[in-house]
């Protein structure tokens, strides 16, 4: 049988980004991928050079759209680590408050496109339709749907009133509630299991060899989630990261849908304990030196890298996203493939090519 | 499908999830970053905001006593309405409505002359 190559992307209907993969096929079998990105480059690193290091904040936060906050913060984290600038409790309750806040959002984005793309149009519009609520609270509390803008270096400038908490937890739980009629679709439905189970298998070996963070990882069996070193105010409110053995399209459906559960319960617990006083705190000077910053993202580990000399304007800007540390693994998932099942693998790492390229 | 059958059923017996808008408009919430109003009245004509506003969507000339706003630039972000000394930036929480052409907002202040009237 001859080989054909057929290009997947960079336009095409289940990717909302543009990433090319160029796929040899021996009859429908998937035999080797050749990935292709740089379609989405905006320069975001070099431009945080050129902007002073508070408004890099705004600039950070447009590196990808789903997880805009944590992009923020990370960067935040960064600078105070630089600066030496120690935040209020409030504030790191805070900003676990909106990372999780982001997550469950992205969780129930991601749940709802995957089922778009076996065409479980249904179960994709009950899930958009219980992520909208998630966003309304993002815009009540930080103001915009997506863009939160609610970190900054010193804390967090969007404090919750008592009133936006009690809505906060009467919403979650009504989440809550409304999942447990749709989770069940994921996770036990014929449909769903005929198009994920034992497809795009990554054993535990490959997933740690070839460097997958996050739901992909811990969907190999690797028990490895960034927030159980305690960064913020996790330390304090009791993590254990949710993993699955079989490392398949399913495993990782089930780790993301469980994780929406595990922030809904973060996510409170954090509004629970949320200590009294002041969110933010003024920073007078310029960073200089130099720092490395990790957080575990929806999609998984980021790395920021920042570097400044003193001056308004940083050194060096750097950042290593999740999806960008996924492609290795996506190439090792999909050969054996039929090419129908691609869409579903290919999307099986949540890829967020905005945050690849920067 | 079985697992999906009981959402199948309460969709067709439930509200719809969306408005029927034009005729059903979405509540803002109090805190909505919507677009920003300047009050020329107010202002000292600083400059912080021009030199804060990470999209460089305000211009403000100290000496003819102008303040610009391009507000297809502004991405919202407040830390103009923040960091008003004389807080002449306010915030409101409706959206900027949808143009023909993008145009900028100039407003002038009182010029020095007018605010020292002859005795």
């Amino acid at each position: 049988m001859a080989k054909i190559v057929t290009p997947f992307g960079p336009q095409h209907p289940v990717l909302p980004e543009p990433l090319q993969l160029n796929i040899t096929y021996e009859d429908e079998k998937v035999v080797s991928v050749a990935p292709a990105i740089g379609y989405i480059h905006r320069g975001l690193e070099k431009a945080g050079e050129l902007n002073d290091f508070p408004q890099n904040v705004f600039l950070v936060e447009r590196v990808c759209g789903i997880c805009s906050f944590m992009h923020g913060m990370t960067y935040c984290e960064a600078i105070e680590d630089i600066m030496g600038v120690e935040i209020p409790p409030r504030a790191k309750y805070l900003r676990v408050f909106y990372s999780e806040l982001s997550r469950i959002h992205s969780h129930l984005l991601w749940l709802g496109l995957l089922a778009d793309a076996f065409g479980f149009e249904s179960l994709f519009m009950k899930y958009w339709a219980i992520r909208e609520r998630i966003v309304d609270l993002m815009e009540m509390t930080g103001g915009h749907r997506i863009i939160l803008s609610a970190s900054c270096i010193g804390g967090v400038r969007r404090d919750l009133t008592d009133e936006q908490i009690s809505i906060i937890e009467k919403t979650l739980l009504e989440v809550k509630n409304e999942l447990d009629h749709v989770t069940p679709v994921i996770l036990k439905d014929y449909t769903v299991k005929k198009r994920t189970v034992g497809i795009g298998v990554l054993s535990k070996e490959e997933a740690l060899t070839l460097g997958a963070v996050g739901p992909v990882l811990r969907a190999s069996g690797v028990a490895q989630d960034l927030r159980q070193t305690g960064y913020e105010a996790y330390g304090e409110l009791g993590f254990e990261p949710i993993v699955e053995t079989d490392g398949d399209s399913y495993a990782r459906a089930v780790v993301r849908a469980r994780e929406v559960y595990q922030a809904i319960e973060l996510a409170l617990e954090a509004l629970h304990h949320l200590p009294e006083g002041e969110a933010q705190v003024k920073v007078k000077g310029n960073p200089n030196g130099e720092t490395i910053q990790r957080v575990e993202q929806p999609r998984g580990e980021v790395l920021w890298y920042v570097k400044g000399n003193g001056t308004k304007n940083l050194v060096r800007m750097r950042v290593r996203t999740p999806t960008y540390a996924h492609i290795p693994a996506l190439l090792k998932m999909l050969p054996g493939c039929e090419m129908a099942d691609v869409p579903v693998v290919t999307l099986s790492i949540d890829p967020c090519i905005s945050c690849t390229e920067r | 499908m079985a697992v999906m059958l009981p959402n199948i059923m309460k969709n067709l017996f439930s509200r719809p999830e969306t408005r029927l808008y034009p005729a059903e408009e979405r509540i803002l919430y109090p805190h909505t970053r919507g677009h920003i109003e300047f009050d020329a009245d107010k202002c000292n004509f600083c400059t912080l905001c021009s030199k804060k506003c990470p999209a460089d969507a305000i211009k403000v000339d100290r000496a003819n006593k102008t303040w610009t706003l391009d507000g297809y630039r502004c991405i919202v972000c407040a830390v103009c309405v923040e960091d008003c000394p004389k807080e002449a930036i306010q915030m409101i929480e409706q959206w900027r409505t949808p143009a023909f052409s993008k145009t900028v907002e100039v407003y002038e202040g009182p010029k020095p002359e007018e605010k020292q009237p002859e005795a």
